[in-house]
Formats: C-alpha cells, structure tokens, sequence
C-alpha cells in the first residue's frame, strides 16, 4: 500500500508538472490542430487532426500526442519512393523521450558476451568505420490496423505508418566484429533512449539472433535521405533491419548487448508476437495459437494518384501509378485488374533502387463503359510471394497485406 | 568568366541527382534541442472520469483512447488490465471497476 501511494504521489506530480506544460504551450496554440482529416475507418472514428507542432516535422495525421504517434498523409506517397523525413512516420512507446542530444556526449554502448567493451563516439562511428548506404521500408507491424474487421485496439493507423528512405550508416557486423563476439553468442538485444514514465515498466528492447545481426545488412544509420535523423525518428543513430518489421529499428539506440541465451525481455518475448499460421492469420476468438515473434514484411502495393470514390472519363485513358514493396525481397511484378479479379494485368514498374525499398509502378487503363468499378492492385515479390485476396486477422492487428481495393466511377 | 560558370555547374550537379543526393551524407551531426508537444485534453465528465483522468493521462494523452473503435466490455477490461500487468500503469485497485465502465460508456460494442 505504502508503496502504491508513493508511486500515486509520482504520477500526480508528473501529471501536475505536464498540467502546467501543456498551459504555456497555449500561445503557441495556431500551430496545432488547424485542420482535421478523415481516415476511412470502417466503423470510425476516422477524424485525426492534422499537426504541424512536432519538431522538424511537416504536417502529420496526429494519432497521439505523448507518446507521439504521427501518421505520413498518404498523398506524400505519390510524390515519390523516398519519403521525406519531414513527413516520415512516428511512432514511440514511452513517454519519456529525450529532447536535447549533445552529439559530442552521445556515446553508443557495446557489451556483453564479446571479447572488448565498447563505447563509441559518434564521430567513431561517422569516422572510424566504413559508411553504407541502402534504401529500405521502414513499417510498423500495425500498419493499417484501423481496416481490421472485427476492429482491435492499439494505434488506428491507416496505411501510413511505412515510408521510405536511403540509410547511410555502418554495418552493425563491422561494429560487433569490434567489440569481438564471443563463441556461444545467440542474440543481440538493442535498447534505445526512450524510457517509461513508471519506473519499473519494462524499457523497450528488441533482440535479433546472432546470425542475423551479423549478416552484414542490418546496420546503425546516423542519416536518413542525406541528412541526420529528425529527433522523433531516432536521431542520432537508429537500427535499420531491412526487410524487417519496424519493432526492430530501435530509435535513439544507445546501448547493443550480445546474449549468451535467448532473449527473455517482454518487448521481444511477449509484446509484437504474432501467430504461427499463414498471414499470421486466426480466426476472431480462436485462442491457443502458438505465437512467435513478428518478424519480415510481406509484398505489398497502394494506387497513390487517385483516391478511392474518384471519377474518371470512360473510354478513355487514365494514368494509374502507385509504389509497391516486396516485404522480405524485391518487387517481381504489380498487377491490376477492374474485373473483381477475373483478369490481371502487369503495370509498369518504375527505378529499382533497391530490393528493400518502394518501387513506383504505373498504367494506362481504360474503363470500358460508365459504372462502377473496383480497382485491384496485387504486388508479387521476388520470392514468388503474392498479395492475399482476403484479409488477414489477429488480436493485435499486425501484418495487414491484403489486395488493396480502389472504388472508381467511371462517367 | 569562371565566377559566372561555377554556380551554374553546381546547379546543374544537384538537379541531376534525384531526391536523395546519394553522396550527400552528413561528415558530422549537429547536436538537437527540440521541445515536444503535449496535450491537456482530459476525459469528459462523468461517472468515472476523476478515476480514468487521474490514472491514465501519466503515461498517454487521452486522444489515443478518443480514438479507439469502439470495443466490447470484456475487450476494454483486458485493455485496462494489460496496462496494469504489462505495462505495469499505477492504477489504484479500487479505480479499476470505474475505468472499465467509463470506456464501456464511451466506446462500448456488444
């Protein structure tokens, strides 16, 4: 009991001290919020305001304030494969995120089962390793979760908690190789910055096996598109796991530890499992089902240039482009079709810039006659893996990949 | 002449590189100070709200819930228990009850 008041009086203080924060930033009160957007949520609620308040972001589908969860307007995704990190997704899970990085102080921890302890500058790693550069998705394990029918709870995001960019960094193999993993090393685990509001809350930490973080792809990117990270992306180093779901692109990461036994921390054991079926997939209700840890991404493909209920000419040719991405491997081939699936059709695709990122794709079609019509598109990757036609469903609401649909009336 | 054509060639360098200038990495970052957002919304009177207020708002803002779907009773009850248990949210014994009828009222399924 003693303890539990102790800990009610923390909070009431934080709450007290947040209270008296949130009243000064009142002024400042036109910059946030002026205009709202409706996301398509079946069953809603779809309104999220569109923010402007975060630190070196542009404007943001705001989906929660503390901790920030910040949705990329899907439009943003027509302009190009790489995203801007202005308007590059966000996505925390504490509260307490630091706010003031010394870049001469920040020093990245390297321990545990390896010969030599490290603690690296950042100008070690900017200058003391050689650089690489790749493109790669990052995606939240829930994105697109709001279009889970029945709904489930969590972050409501539409399809825009993924984006795109080019990475530089250093290998995280050339980084352990450093240090001098020892024999009989089966994991390592990364912890970030970020810490919870309760104290014993377990601090976020992720663990990928031993062979897999030394693949020589996983690596820790100090840039995103050229330039250093925006703080709320992770600056000023992040893990970067191509191919993998976001979970494991720890932000702020400080702190690289090589396991010697499995990992048994929450975040990797408990949190972000999904089910050991096909799509991850289960029936609503179903229970003991075997749950691993999520792991990579599957294909998948958006239209970006007309929104779903838009009208075009019929007969006529209409330009119909989005980005597709292969998940684990790269983009083979995107196809469409108007007729509910009867008939598919390769686009064209746009610049590889790698099997990791997002590849623009593109068409000319024509829609015969006025009507109704729904437009298919389905993103087959390099390993043969296509594109579900039917949804997938899991209580957490991961890995969402079905054939994406777009309504389109031709008049 | 030389001043003259020196601009010129480096306009031409980076409009021919797209989006992400694939040489332009920084040699060095630049420390941050930045100030994040928060939010004074609180959960709307009513029977419960000094228990979800007091509770809740420590570790998120409200607008995470306010954007929920709507859930069923069972389903909010091991919302509110999953905070407690995994994410180990203070949450007083005795408020629990109140927590779980609030989000029933404001966003209950059957």
């Amino acid at each position: 009991m003693a303890e539990n008041g102790a800990l009610h009086h923390l909070i009431t203080r934080r709450r007290l001290l947040g209270a008296a924060g949130a009243a000064s930033l009142a002024l400042s009160k036109s910059a946030w919020a002026q205009t709202m957007t409706v996301l398509p949520l079946p069953g809603g609620p779809g309104a999220r305001p569109i923010t402007t308040a975060f630190p070196q972001k542009g404007p943001m589908i705001l989906q929660r304030t503390r901790p920030p969860l910040l949705e990329t307007p899907f439009e943003v995704f027509d302009k190009g494969v790489f995203t801007p990190n202005d308007q590059f997704y966000v996505r925390w899970h504490w509260a307490v995120i630091p706010t003031d990085i010394d870049a001469d102080k920040f020093s990245l921890s390297v321990h545990g089962h390896v010969n030599q302890t490290l603690s690296l500058s950042l100008n070690d790693i900017l200058h003391g390793l050689p650089s690489v550069q790749l493109s790669a998705v990052n995606q939240c394990s829930g994105n697109s979760r709001g279009f889970f029918q029945p709904r489930v709870s969590g972050g409501q995001w539409a399809d825009g908690a993924m984006g795109n960019a080019l990475w530089t960094g250093v290998r995280l193999k050339d980084v352990l190789d450093k240090a001098g993993v020892k024999p009989g090393a089966v994991q390592v685990r990364f912890k970030g910055l970020e810490e919870p509001v309760v104290a014993d809350a377990p601090h976020f930490m992720k663990s990928l096996d031993i062979d897999h973080a030394r693949d020589g792809e996983v690596m820790i990117a100090y840039a995103m598109n050229g330039e250093q990270l925006p703080l709320v992306n992770g600056f000023p180093l992040r893990l970067v796991v191509p191919g993998w779901y976001a979970t494991y692109w720890v932000k702020m990461l400080s702190d690289i530890e090589v396991l010697d036994q499995p990992d048994t921390n929450y975040w990797t054991k408990v949190a972000y499992t999904i089910p050991d079926t096909p799509h991850a997939s289960i029936k609503p209700g179903d229970t003991n089902v075997k749950m691993v840890p999520i792991n990579k991404m599957v294909p998948r493909s958006f239209v970006t240039n007309i929104p779903s209920g838009h009208k075009v000419q019929a007969a006529a040719p209409t330009t119909v482009r989005g980005i597709a991405f292969g998940g684990d491997s790269g983009v083979a081939s995107v196809d469409y079709s108007i007729d509910r699936g009867q008939s598919w059709r390769q686009a064209q695709l746009g610049k590889d810039e790698g099997k990791y990122g997002f590849r623009q794709w593109q068409t000319q079609l024509a829609l015969p006659a006025p009507g109704a019509y729904t437009l298919l598109i389905r993103c087959t990757n390099s390993n043969g893996v296509a594109q579900p036609e039917t949804p997938n469903w899991n209580p957490a609401g991961f890995m969402r990949n079905v054939v994406e649909s777009v309504d389109v009336i031709a008049v | 002449m030389f001043r003259n054509l020196l601009p010129a060639v480096i306009c031409l360098g980076v409009a021919s590189i797209p989006f992400a200038a694939r040489a332009a990495t920084p040699s060095e970052l630049k420390s941050v100070k930045v100030d994040l957002p928060d939010s004074d919304k609180m959960f709307a009177d009513g029977p419960g709200s000094d228990a979800i207020n007091n509770n809740c708002l420590a570790c998120h803002s409200a607008d995470m819930v306010l954007n929920q779907p709507e859930l069923s009773k069972q389903a909010w009850a091991a919302e509110v228990s999953k905070m407690i248990n995994n994410y180990k949210a203070p949450v007083a014994p005795e408020d629990v009850g109140a927590i779980v009828e609030y989000l029933s009222r404001l966003k209950g399924a059957e």
